[in-house]
């Protein structure tokens, strides 16, 4: 069965070009049917294919290479897949979150006139996403890296005739591009220094050829982290993804949720070798995950739109994922990835059928009461906060336990900001949880504008995907031999300190959103605070700094060059001549006396040069 | 034989002329069927090509070789030659050349046989520059491929054509003179040191650094070249000439026009002035750095479509400049790739703008908005190129510009650095054409027809190449490797300092 691993991301992609070259012409029904089929097949490949590497002896690790991509002097990347613990874990990730994705969105997208672009975007984001992680070489990673970029700009602006929507998804392609060019710098070193793209010769060569502390790995380590930190959306290249949000709900379930935006924790997880190279980058991976777990958490309190709220709590759990992988918790932080791709998917499907029912509301201080009224979506919501939160026995405990114990045992204040963190976590998702489907109804529901087979299809995705939510936490991961191992063990009053905040957070939440809305308007008449929630609301005012640093200045530069300065002063010539033209054009006076005076005193002067020289 | 192509094409321009007085059709048949042709009989040769022995040498081979005698009093020869390189531009120069007489097909209407005498005569001149091994025929051939261009832009291009057209010919005259005088005073040293003149290359391979005055020779060829290709600040020319030409003007310009000047620099500068890699190699990267960032800002300023890719056109040959000066195999291989699949998306993209144009009678992005609802197929095909231009991976351009890159970056790490923001700009040029056309709200020119089956067929064919040179871009490069292997040893012996003469020896002892 390995041998059809090629086929994993080839049938997304082959649906991709059908839909494509089909223009649209394909009915709805045969659209979910090769949009969601191709998926489905692709993620039954991916599961026997885990079958099968699972009977194979531990530790082992199956290429499969198609063709010979490049081959110029060293340079000689080909187009392999690598199936190891870890790209496995990660290919079943997107297939089988992405399948229940797509089966979701066959129903939420029913009504729209673009139904088949919808789908070849999707899909051919999946091929994308599967090359990026079954990739052999940086080179190959590098184009599902593009790849997906290119799909989340596509999906992001995908209801085009909004302007807002354009703008936001060219921030998010043109700040991840400021991310994979520096990526792209760490790939033309790793090819001056070592000679060579593939993944696993990079990392045996930089174990042999350099030492611990290496200048070399450190710099690599850095420009990859800037890869990662754009795709990740992570601190300083994080401002992008809350404004993702104008996609699709399915888009930001499946990409700026599930999969594409942990693409930078895969990343550093692949390359782990280079990080642990380089113990003081490995750290500022650490460092990053925690300011930026605790700016978006402090963001994520403070925003009405419900998809935004979602936003910033992705890329606060994403902050999770690099604190993991910086303190040396590998295994944890990508099982982190696994269970919040469950949840938060999760949340996000859920959320868009709270909007969908809402006739396209998604501000939050409209909604209230709505647990009578769709009481199946109550409950899924209520699944997927409860593992947020890391509520003891859900999926997002088990996966966030050992980071923080682990936290705890390299570094306490990184401890303080994860755990502060999980504190934040539980009061911003539980004042959703309040705010929404609790207290008095301010929106009516309307009934859904899709078939009843295609509701049925959005059900059964959610509880397909509230059962991994809930019960993800007993999966194992075959990572022992890939990642370093690492048994984080925090002392009892720690561990239970952990384990209870998130619970005082929700009581905190019941008491300031539920039962005492009181309170909090009294902590908003402290002086300051409208301010600093204004400051917490508008992200940390990074989107206003950029604007300020990047955006006014190269747009006044633009302004500026526009008419080519260059292009001025070759015109100048042309005035010259033309002046020239023009002043011997006035001598042509027409009056003889004149021209017999000049032709007289130029014979004078002529002669007389004669006669002196 | 290689004569022969060229004949074939200034004929089939004098028929086309000649018949399309009396009807267009006869004369749009003939430049079909004589490009086309060419194109299925040229095609064969690439087996051979690609199977070429990589000799890391001054040994060189030709796929086909022809000389005759021309002027033998100044040692000026017909020599005309096909190697690896000169094979694929001449492949890609009959294919835009079919591609834009299927853009002019219903574009152009008036004095139709005159318009396909130009635009085979001047193709007939770009298959003599990327053939022409003797310097003088390389001049006559530079200058045979410019005044049918003249003509193309002045006659049939749009509202200001006039300036476009002269501005155009001064630049491109002005340089080539200075060229012409490097290439005598080149000949004129050879005189002296061996008593009779030659214009060979095979006699004049490295002999310009020699020369006291070498720099000031190869600055003449060197600004004849960057003029051409274009690069900062050289570049001012083109803007217009692109805005004002016909669909297939534009098509020639940006896809083969240009190409001649990184031609000539790969081929002719640096072989007959190798130390300018060491002196000048520095500046000359600076000057393609400067323009990959200076001309993509630019570019995103534009209002006019054809303006804005015109821009694009100049960032992207910065490229070319930095992989020839940073001379190994990577970078060059990313410069020629650039240079082929450049050749494909830059053409498409003004098709595309003629396109429009075309239909809407504006080429003003500020009146262009939602098309995407109107002309799905128009939308999709520029995603494609607007994204081949940003360097997606797996298309072409991506493999051209991350082999200069790596290249380059193990000559010179700042400016493989600043150039490497060009990926950051180019996606800023190149998203908001989409956002400016095709997003947005819906304009006043909702009922434009969308491509037809002549512009679908000519898309999918550079589509197909750009696939095809994203992904299985080996065909390419082992075509090329031979051609790089062999001009990387002559330089390499001549910066040596081995005894000219032998030199000299080896490679006429290898024709």
């Amino acid at each position: 069965m390995l041998k059809l691993l090629w086929l994993v991301p080839l049938l997304p992609l082959l649906s991709s070009v059908i839909l494509i070259l089909t223009k649209g012409k394909l009915d709805n029904t045969r659209v979910s049917y090769l949009g969601v089929g191709s998926v489905g097949l692709s993620a039954l490949i991916a599961i026997s294919c885990a079958i099968n590497f699972n009977m194979a002896p531990p530790g082992s690790a199956y290429t499969q290479t198609l063709w010979q991509w490049i081959d110029v002097g060293t340079l000689q990347p080909s187009i392999s897949f690598y199936l190891d613990g870890l790209s496995l874990v990660m290919m079943l990730v997107v297939t089988c979150v992405g399948f229940l994705i797509h089966l979701y969105a066959s129903g939420y997208m029913y009504p729209d006139t673009d139904y088949s672009r919808f789908f070849a975007c999707m899909n051919l984001f999946l091929a994308a996403m599967l090359i990026l992680v079954l990739a052999d070489n940086l080179l190959l990673l590098y184009l599902g890296w593009e790849g997906v970029g290119l799909c989340s700009y596509l999906l992001i602006g995908f209801w085009y005739k909004d302007p807002e929507n354009g703008r936001a998804a060219r921030k998010a392609f043109i700040i991840t591009r400021v991310g994979d060019t520096a990526m792209a710098i760490g790939l033309f070193l790793l090819v001056r220094e070592l000679g060579t793209l593939d993944i696993q010769q990079v990392m045996d060569q930089a174990n042999h050829i350099w030492k611990q502390d290496s200048g070399y790995a450190a710099i690599i380590a850095l420009l990859l982290l800037g890869g990662a930190v754009g795709k990740s959306a992570q601190l300083p290249l994080q401002s992008w993804l809350p404004d993702a949000m104008a996609g699709p709900t399915p888009v930001s379930a499946l990409i700026h949720a599930a999969t594409m935006v942990t693409a930078g924790v895969y990343l550093i997880a692949r390359s782990h070798e280079l990080f642990l190279l380089a113990p003081d980058i490995q750290m500022l991976v650490a460092v990053v995950g925690t300011l930026t777990l605790l700016l978006a958490g402090f963001s994520a309190l403070t925003q009405t739109d419900i998809k935004r709220i979602l936003a910033y709590s992705t890329i606060s759990q994403i902050g999770y994922m690099f604190l993991a992988l910086g303190v040396g918790a590998w295994s944890a932080g990508i099982f982190h990835l696994v269970t919040h791709a469950f949840f938060k998917a999760l949340l996000f499907l859920s959320a868009g059928s709270v909007i969908l029912a809402l006739h396209h509301q998604q501000d939050i201080r409209k909604m209230g009461g709505l647990y009578k009224r769709i009481p199946f979506i109550f409950i899924a919501f209520l699944i997927g906060s409860a593992c947020l939160a890391a509520l003891p026995m859900t999926s997002g405990f088990f996966s966030k336990e050992p980071i923080l114990a682990q936290a705890w045992s390299q570094s306490p204040i990184l401890w303080l900001g994860g755990l502060l963190g999980a504190f934040l976590t539980a009061l911003y998702s539980f004042r959703l949880i309040f705010v929404v489907f609790f207290g008095e109804v301010k929106t009516e529901t309307h009934p859904l504008e899709v078939p009843e087979k295609e509701q049925w299809r959005m059900s059964s995705s959610l509880i397909a995907l509230s059962l991994l939510a809930l019960f993800g936490g007993a999966l194992t991961l075959p990572l022992d031999r890939v990642l370093p191992a690492s048994d984080p063990h925090a002392p009892i009053g720690i561990e239970a300190l952990n384990t209870v905040l998130p619970i005082i957070g929700i009581y905190l939440a019941y008491q300031l959103f539920m039962k005492n809305p009181q309170w909090l308007d009294k902590v908003m008449t402290s002086p300051g605070a409208e301010k600093i929630k204004a400051f917490w609301f508008a992200g940390w005012g990074f989107d206003d700094l950029y604007d300020r640093l990047f955006r006014f200045p190269y747009l006044r530069l633009a302004a500026a060059l526009g008419d080519d300065f260059a292009d001025q002063i070759s015109r100048i010539t042309e005035k010259v001549s033309s002046y020239g033209h023009w002043l011997m054009g006035q001598t042509q006076t027409g009056s003889v006396r004149g021209y017999a005076t000049v032709m007289t005193a130029g014979a004078i002067v002529v002669l007389a040069i004669g006669a002196l020289s | 034989m290689l004569s022969a192509l060229i004949l074939i094409l200034l004929i089939a321009g004098g028929l086309a002329w000649y018949f399309g007085n009396r009807n267009a059709d006869i004369a749009r048949w003939i430049a079909l069927g004589s490009l086309g042709g060419m194109l299925m009989f040229m095609i064969p040769l690439m087996p051979q090509a690609l199977n070429a022995p990589i000799h890391h040498g001054v040994e060189i081979s030709w796929l086909v070789y022809q000389q005759n005698s021309w002027i033998p009093r100044f040692g000026i020869n017909l020599i005309l030659a096909l190697d690896g390189l000169s094979l694929l531009l001449v492949l890609l120069t009959l294919l835009l050349g079919v591609i834009a007489v299927a853009a002019s097909w219903h574009e152009i209407t008036e004095r139709v046989g005159f318009f396909y005498f130009n635009l085979l005569w001047s193709l007939a001149g770009v298959l003599g520059v990327f053939m022409a091994l003797d310097l003088f025929l390389f001049f006559f051939f530079w200058e045979m491929m410019l005044i049918p261009m003249y003509f193309l832009i002045g006659i049939w291009g749009h509202e200001n054509r006039h300036y476009a057209a002269i501005k155009f010919f001064i630049f491109t005259q002005v340089s080539s003179l200075l060229m012409l005088i490097s290439m005598l005073a080149l000949a004129y040293l050879h005189y002296l040191n061996n008593g009779h003149y030659s214009f060979s290359y095979f006699d004049l391979v490295g002999t310009g650094d020699q020369s006291p005055y070498g720099f000031w020779l190869m600055l003449g060829f060197f600004i004849a070249f960057v003029v051409k290709l274009p690069a900062f600040p050289f570049h001012t020319w083109l803007p217009d000439a692109h805005t004002q030409a016909p669909t297939g003007g534009s098509i020639i310009l940006a896809g083969v026009l240009l190409k001649t000047g990184a031609y000539g620099l790969i081929r002719f500068l640096i072989p007959l002035f190798p130390d300018s890699l060491n002196y000048f190699g520095p500046y000359a990267m600076a000057i393609g750095v400067t323009g990959v960032l200076y001309t993509a800002v630019v570019a995103f300023a534009q209002t006019d479509l054809k303006r804005l890719i015109a821009y694009t056109s100049i960032s992207h040959m910065g490229f070319v400049l930095l992989g020839v000066y940073a001379w190994n195999i990577l970078s060059l291989q990313g410069a020629a790739m650039q240079m082929l699949t450049h050749g494909l998306s830059a053409a498409a993209l003004f098709m595309i703008a003629g396109a429009i144009q075309h239909r809407i009678h504006t080429r003003n992005l500020e009146e262009m908005g939602g098309f995407w609802a109107s002309v799905p197929k128009i939308g999709c095909i520029t995603l494609f190129f607007a994204m081949a231009s940003l360097g997606m991976p797996g298309l072409g351009n991506f493999v051209a510009e991350f082999l200069v890159l790596v290249g380059s970056f193990q000559v010179n790490v700042p400016m493989t650095l600043i150039a490497t923001l060009g990926l950051v700009t180019a996606a800023v040029y190149s998203l908001i054409i989409i956002q400016k056309a095709f997003h947005g709200p819906q304009t006043d020119h909702q009922q434009m027809p969308d491509f037809d089956q002549r512009e679908m067929g000519a898309m999918t064919v550079m589509i197909i190449g750009l696939l095809w040179m994203g992904l299985y871009p080996q065909t390419f490069l082992d075509t090329l490797a031979p051609v790089f292997a062999q001009l990387d040893g002559a330089v390499i012996i001549v910066e040596n300092q081995v005894n000219l003469p032998t030199l000299v020896s080896h490679l006429e002892a290898a024709q």
